[in-house]
Formats: structure tokens, sequence, C-alpha cells
């Protein structure tokens, strides 16, 4: 594996290396005290985040530094980021300077595709950590690792994705990944937060709007943040009108099935798509997916550089 | 299977060096050292813990333990150390899925830690255990169980109990078959010829 | 200084003999004889290509376009009139920029160039230009168009429609309700869901084409459509064409070849505003072009720079090169699926467009006495598009690496050749 640039076409059986690299790397670190591997030792890993993100970022650190890889961050949040100039030379600049893999985070869809294309005769790996609208592979593989660890496996599962799915790359990733390893998926949005053409993307897709109905049928719920910050106004009357209509109240919670599985990939706004109690309870495995986050990460790094180099 | 070629001798003998007989007996005699040499079950002796490095180091470790269980009436707490993430030669091949690190419950810190595994051959994977060991826990001392030892060492490694000593050429291969994880016992040794 | 082109096949019928003097077709027959000769056997002619759809990118951008690089453009793909659009920089909303175009068009002499009149000024759409003043210019502007920008508003183009009907101009619309199409950067349908890309939908060019047929069908004036891209627009055309509007409506090459499924690499050489839209669009403009609803190709040909093409797609500008690509395009996807024959071809490439831009010496029938504004193709011809080979200053062309049927091999300007073998004259 060269890159990881999307779930959308990953090989289930590649997919479920990484996750059985997350179990044993999570495992092997189960009670010690110095967490620390040397396989990455001498890899050079730099993240460059073009969007704000601690969580993500300090994520991905993390993995490659108990990996032993040197890790370096570079951040252009918040500058003038408006030409492909910067991320294209910028990619080639810390190339050159020895980086063996980059995670980019960028608010272009298809960033990441292209800086693998600019990167090509260099040889770096690339990582996508976010593209815009597009696909953000790590989070789909730790929702997936967390449903493994609840449920056992994902195949034959019952996975609603409830939320803003037009603007989501969670939500893309998810689809992609969870077909690809067996599970039933069902979107669930009011029809302007679903994106045109939707049901074709994967065979069998499930598309709803009424969340009530779904909910008795279902063996996980991911709950998606209602992004504002992307919207360009109209899809929803009101953040109250949603929330009634979408959100995971308490209510909507004791309508699940004993164990289901309620997932959010962060950050929460508590009360509006999902309850405070809910995010709280035990069937809640939200701080779950976040440690399982650093996990698959460094799984996606051994499955990056450990090995030998692909290909010419 | 090689194709054979009319006149060409088959590229790949081999030859059985251990039936399962002989494994089984080798197993009970090594079991017998570890007694002796731990002290096991004496007063003052430390705790003895049976660490199998993937893949047959494992079943390897779990039967030394039933063994000496069945002559010393002790249970030797038994369990696996991957060495995977800290070899050396990660690079040279594709990725390598990783195999299970299961401690047993226990721990190691403050036990004799005898590492387990099938063939000893250039000390590599023993030299990965003992920096994956260190990672893993402090033990007080650390031996060394094979079943094979072929030869060609290329670190300062050597084993504490030997089931088999083969003198062996570079280009040969010994091949241990466990039940466990194969479809019966013996040791192989394979010849590669270059073919005519 | 007479020219004969031997045994040429006027629309692809019978081979005959070409005379040309003095820029006019003086004899058609069988063994003429001339100063020079050209050796046409197994060569199609055609009246020379009208263009009513170019960006020339001068004044403004001449790192990517001059007026003399694309005229060469143009005489390479067999043009032999080109209308420039106006938003350049600064925007041709008066005489003086028109008259700058048309002034530098007659000195590279290499294709007619006709500036088109911004429709409002700076292309802002709440401002009439001076459409007058301009279409009495040295540049005689006759169409008129904010492309690029939409006349949005409503009121505006009911205006712009009435005005014109004295200037015996049209007013050409880039038919896309802005409302609807903030942030899009690609066809909204199943391939930009799954990309991330947000969408531009067939109904923002649509609801634009509908309503300004009802306008010009209220006003009595003509409408032109740009760029049509989905078949929702065709059945517009259709359905306003059957109760008699004075709409006509063009195709670009692109569109009647490409479709979504390009944007999977992200390369962003494949956006282009309308966008790619679906395969069953592509194929319903192809049959839309057959029957007349659509009545010509134009290539929209948009030359941009390096680093606005070789970056993330959403920062990348839309369009394409076109003028060198257009007559293998309509080879490949018109003449050689047996929808168009030549003569089709001369009509959607030559014939309508003179016609809908009011212009007296081209799209005229090979005969005696008319103007010799000649294109002429090899059909058997095949060739790889490099970008770098083109003869334009950019190289963004989505035909990179392919092989595509016909070539122009001489183009004939006033019986002026412009462009011969590959090789414009200047």
């Amino acid at each position: 594996m060269k890159h990881l640039l999307s779930t959308d076409g990953l090989d289930p059986a590649t997919a479920l290396a990484i996750l059985d690299t997350a179990d044993s790397l999570k495992k092997t670190l189960l009670g010690r005290e110095v967490r620390k591997l040397p396989t990455l030792r001498g890899r050079t890993v730099i993240t460059m985040f073009y969007e704000n993100s601690t969580r993500t970022r300090a994520s991905f650190e993390i993995a490659g530094k108990w990996m032993s890889a040197d890790v370096v961050n570079v951040s252009a949040a918040g500058s003038s980021v408006g030409k492909g100039e910067s991320l294209r030379d910028t990619a080639l600049t810390l190339a050159a300077a020895g980086a063996d893999c980059v995670i980019v985070r960028h608010p272009a869809s298809g960033a990441a595709h292209r800086l693998a294309g600019w990167l090509a005769d260099v040889g770096t790996s690339v990582v996508n950590a976010g593209d815009g609208t597009h696909e953000h592979p790590t989070q789909a593989l730790l929702d997936a690792a967390t449903l493994r660890d609840r449920l056992g496996s994902v195949d034959g599962k019952r996975v609603a994705i409830v939320g803003d799915v037009l603007h989501s790359r969670v939500a893309r990733s998810n689809v992609h990944l969870l077909t690809a390893l067996g599970a039933q998926v069902v979107l669930v949005a009011p029809p302007t937060l679903l994106p045109v053409g939707v049901a074709d993307w994967v065979p069998g897709l499930e598309v709803s709007h009424d969340v009530d109905a779904e909910l008795p049928t279902l063996d996980a719920v991911m709950m998606l943040r209602v992004q504002a910050e992307r919207m360009h106004g109209g899809f929803f009357p009101s953040a109250k009108e949603y929330s009634i209509a979408y959100g995971l109240s308490e209510a909507r919670a004791r309508m699940l099935p004993g164990h289901a599985v309620v997932l959010h990939p962060g950050p929460m706004l508590r009360g509006m798509e999902i309850a405070a109690a809910v995010a709280d309870s035990p069937r809640s495995a939200i701080t779950e997916q976040v440690a399982n986050g650093v996990h698959v990460r460094m799984a996606v790094l051994y499955h990056l550089l450990a090995g030998e180099e692909e290909g010419s | 299977m090689a194709s054979r070629d009319r006149g060409a001798a088959d590229p790949t003998e081999r030859r059985e060096l251990l039936s399962a007989g002989d494994v089984a007996r080798t197993i009970a005699r090594m079991a017998h050292q570890v007694i002796e040499k731990t002290a096991l079950g004496g007063s003052g002796a430390s705790p003895v813990v049976l660490l199998g490095i993937p893949t047959r180091g494992g079943p390897l470790a779990a039967r030394l333990a039933a063994k000496i269980e069945d002559f010393a009436g002790v249970q030797v707490p038994f369990g696996t150390l991957d060495v995977t993430l800290y070899r050396d030669d990660l690079r040279r091949k594709p990725t390598r899925p990783l195999g299970a690190t299961a401690l047993p419950t226990g721990g190691i810190d403050d036990a004799l830690v005898i590492l387990v595994d099938d063939v000893l051959f250039s000390g590599r994977t023993i030299r990965a255990a003992l920096d994956a060991l260190r990672d893993a826990g402090r033990p007080r001392a650390v031996q060394l169980a094979v079943l094979v030892d072929r030869g060609h060492r290329e670190l300062p490694i050597r084993a504490d109990y030997v089931g088999k000593n083969v003198p062996t050429a570079r280009s040969e291969e010994v091949n241990v078959l466990l039940s466990e994880t194969d479809e019966r016992d013996a040791v192989l040794l394979s010849r590669s010829e270059p073919s005519p | 200084m007479s020219l004969v082109i031997r045994g040429v096949k006027p629309y692809g019928e019978d081979p005959v003999d070409l005379l040309i003097e003095d820029g006019v077709i003086t004899e058609i027959g069988a063994g003429l004889k001339g100063d020079e000769v050209i050796d046409a056997d197994g060569l199609v002619a055609l009246p020379g290509f009208v263009d009513l759809h170019t960006h020339l990118r001068e004044p403004g951008r001449e790192d990517t376009e001059t007026i003399e690089t694309g005229s060469r453009a143009a005489a390479l793909g067999g043009y032999t009139a080109v209308f420039a659009m106006a938003n350049t920089d600064p925007v041709a909303d008066n005489a003086v920029i028109v008259e700058h175009v048309w002034r530098r068009g007659r000195e590279v002499g290499l294709v007619d160039v006709h500036p088109i009149g911004a429709v409002t000024v700076g292309l802002k759409g709440e401002k009439l230009a001076e459409l007058g003043t301009m279409a009495k210019s040295q540049a005689n502007v006759r169409i008129f168009s904010d492309d690029g920008l939409c006349v949005a508003d409503p009121l505006i183009m009911r205006r712009a429609l009435e005005y014109t009907k004295a200037l015996g101009a049209v007013i050409a619309q880039h038919a896309e309700e802005p409302r609807l199409t903030v942030g899009a950067q690609a066809h909204e349908g199943e391939t930009a869901a799954r990309l991330g890309l947000a969408g531009w939908p067939a109904v923002a060019e649509e609801s634009i084409v509908a309503r300004d047929c009802l306008l010009a069908f209220h006003a009595g004036a003509r409408l032109h459509v740009c760029h049509v891209s989905t078949q929702g627009t065709a059945d517009v055309l259709r359905w306003a064409k059957g109760r008699g509007t004075q709409v006509s409506a063009e195709v670009t090459p692109h569109h009647l070849l490409l479709d979504d499924s390009r944007l999977t690499s992200y390369d962003p050489v494949n956006k282009v505003n309308p966008p790619l839209r679906t395969a069953t669009d592509a194929a319903a403009l192809r049959a839309a072009l057959a029957d007349g609803t659509i009545d010509v190709v134009a290539t929209d040909h948009a030359p941009h720079a390096h680093q606005d093409k070789d970056c993330e797609w959403s920062a990348a500008r839309p369009g394409m090169l076109g003028l060198q690509t257009a007559l293998p395009i309509v080879v490949a996807t018109m003449v050689e699926p047996g929808l168009l024959d030549w003569r089709g071809v001369a009509r959607v490439m030559s014939e309508r467009p003179a016609e809908i831009a009011g212009l007296p010496d081209h799209g005229r029938p090979i005969a005696v006495g008319e103007p010799a504004n000649l294109t002429l193709v090899d059909p058997n011809g095949r060739w790889t598009v490099h970008g770098a080979d083109l003869a334009s200053i950019a190289a963004n062309t989505p035909y990179e690496g392919m092989e595509l049927p016909g070539t122009v091999v001489v183009t004939l300007l006033r019986g002026e050749v412009t462009a011969r073998d590959g090789k414009a004259a200047r």
C-alpha cells in the first residue's frame, strides 16, 4: 500500500489487515509503561493541516511518535489558502526535505489525490486526513474498529448514519468502508442534506428521512455533527427543528435495541444532534473511537512505511 | 511443486530429520532440562515464564509447559511475544502481518523468562525478542529454548536449551511442522539445488 | 495570382477543381489551371468554420493567449472567423476595447476576429453597456454577451433583448442561475456527490434558458444560448422553437465527447463551466445537434495558465482549449457514428454560425462567385493531441494524448492560405 487516500476502492482484505494490525498494536501496548515501538525509527512523517484540527492532528502525531517516527507538524490554517501553489509547492519542498510520509488535511476535495500525483516521482506516501467534503479514511477505519470491538464484527450489521451527509467526508468514507466490510448502511437526513444521486454510490445503500422508523432496526447509529460553517443556508429552517426531527435524544436512544452502539466522529454539539446524556451513556462508544484512532493510525503508518517500498 | 524437466533432479528435496515421535521425545527431554536447570519448584527459585515467539513458538511453549506440569507438577505460565515490530529487516519484504502478543496474567517482571522458538538461525529474531521483552517489562533473567539449532549465527546469541543441533548449509531450509498449525509434527530439511 | 485546388470533394461529394482568383471562387470544373496548385486529392472542402464563442484573452491575460496566438490556433483549426468574448480585462463593454480587438485581428490577418460586446457594464449585470455605440463602431458588433457570467436579472435581460432588436444583433446568454450555483464545482449528480464536489445542478441552466426563451418570445427578439450542456436544455429549446421563438443555440465539442466520469482523477483540466455532464446528456446533445435543435458547434476556447490548472480542483479556473480540436471531435462524435454528413458539418460549423452572426462573407456555399473562405479536411487523417504542440500559449487541453480522427489540412481566408499541413502562415 503506497497511499491511503480513500475508502472508496479500498480492498476489504487490506482494510481488515489494517484493523487487525490496529488490534494487535492495542494489545501489545496494553498495560505497558513504555508506550513506544521502534518500528518506524528513522522515518520522517509530516502532518500538513490546512484546516483547524487539534484532535485529529494530535492523534496522528501520537501515532507516529509511538512508532518512533520523527513527526513534524506544518500548519497553514487560517492563512490565505487560495491557490494550489501553496499546497503543491509546500508538499514538494517537504518531500525534498526528506518526508517519507505526508499526512494532509485540506479544504479542497481531491487535494490528497492531487498531492499523491505530484509526489509520485519522489516516492512519498500520502495519508488523507480529510479533504474537503470528500473522504476521511482513517476516521472510517477507527469507526469500524470500534464497531468490531463492541459488536464482534461489522459484517451483517445494520448501521445508520444520521445528519449532514451532503457535507460530510466522514459519511462518505463510512458508506464505502462499512459496505465493503459487509454492513448494511442506511443514511438518514432531511432531503436537503442528502447528495443528489446518493443512493447509487454503493449497491444496496438505503436512504431515509425518518429516524424514528430506523432506530429499532439498528446495530449502530453514527451521529454526524451538523456543520454550520459549511452551509450556505436554507438546508433546514432552524437548529431547533433539526434537533427535534433528527437529534438523538434520550427518548430516541431508548428506541434502540439493547446492544446498539452510538458513535460520533466529534466534536459534538451536545443538545443539537445528540443529547448530553446519550453521549455519556454506556452505549456510547465515543471515547473508544478516540482511543482506537491512535492505534488505527499507527496501523496505517505501519502498513505504509514499515514494509518494502512498493513498486517503482 | 516444481515441474520436472526430463533428466533433471527435483530442485527441492525435503528430508525428514525428526519424525512425530522424535519431536515428542525431544520436547519431553527439553522439559526435563528446564526443570533441572531452573531448579523449578525448589525453594528460593524465581518464577519461570515461557514466552513463545509466533508462529510456532507459541504451541511449543504450550507443549513445554504441559510436559513440565506432567513431570514436575508445577504450572508454568506461558504466553506469546510477537517480535515483528522489533525486526531489523522489515523493509526487505512487503508489509508483514503482526502476530499475537499475549503475556500471561502475572506478567513477566522479576520472572525468569524462557523465550521459546522453533528454529535458531541468524539470531536476529531473538535479538528482536530481547528488545520487545525490554519494553514489555523487567524480567530477572532471560533464557532461550529452541527445538532446532541450525547454526550460522550472525549475532552473539546462544540457546540454553536445544532440542536438536542440525548442521546445515546456508542455502538449505529447516521447517518445523506442528499439528497445531500444520497437519502433523515433523522437522524437515530442504535442499535447494540449482537445475543443471 | 490564381490558385487551383485540385481534386477536392466539396461537402465530401464528387471531386472537382476549384479556381480561386482575388479571393473569390471563379471557376469549378476539371483540369483547371492556375499559378499555384494545391493537390487536394482525398480531401473534403467545407466552407471556412465560424466560431461564435472564443476567448482570446487580450487584453488582460496575454500570458495565456493573445489575438495573434489565438488567430493561429483558429486558422490551424480550420476557422476563417471567430467571435471573441467580452470578458477580457478590461471588459469589452465599450467601443474603445472592441475596436482594439477588431484592429488587432485585422493586423494579424489569419482569421476574421469579430469582438463580442458585453451586455452589461463590467459584466456586473446591473446596467446595460453602450450596445448601440459598439454596434456602430468599426468593430460592427453583432453579438453581445456577458459570458463567464449570466445576465441573471430578468428585467435587464428583457431590456437587452428588446434593445438589440433595433441593432440587428443578438444576445448570447451564458445560462446559469447564480443563486443555484454558489460554490459549485462540478455537475450535480452521482459522481460529484461521491467525489465531494459541490454540485452545479442542470436546472440552474435550464431554468434560465426557459425564462429567456419566454422573454425572447414575448419581446419578439432574438436569443442565442451559449454552450448548451444538458438534455433538459435541449428539450426546452425544442419546445421554444416549436412555438416560434427566435432562439439559436450552440454546443461545445467537449460537451459532445466528454462526461463527468472524467472527474475521478480530480485533474482540473476537466473543470469547465458549464460542467461536463452525464453520458446521457452528451448523447442527448449529439442527437440535438443532428436534428437542428442545437444549431451550431462553438468551441468556448478558454486558455488558462499552468498554475490555474495544476492545483487542487476547487482552486482551478474552469475552461478548456478548443479551436484546434473542434473539427476532429465533431468527426469522432457526429460524422463517424453517422449522425452528420459533411453537409451537416458545414451547416453546424460554418453556415448556421455565419447566419446567426449576420456575417455576409462566411458560411457561403462552395460555388462560383463566393468568397474563398474554405477549409480542406482529410477525413482519414488521424493525429495525437499534445498540448505543448498546439498554437495557443496555454496548453490546457483535456484531450492530451488522445488520438482523434480528421485533420485540417489547409485553411483559406479570402483565397489566402492561413494554415497548411499543421503550420500557420505566420
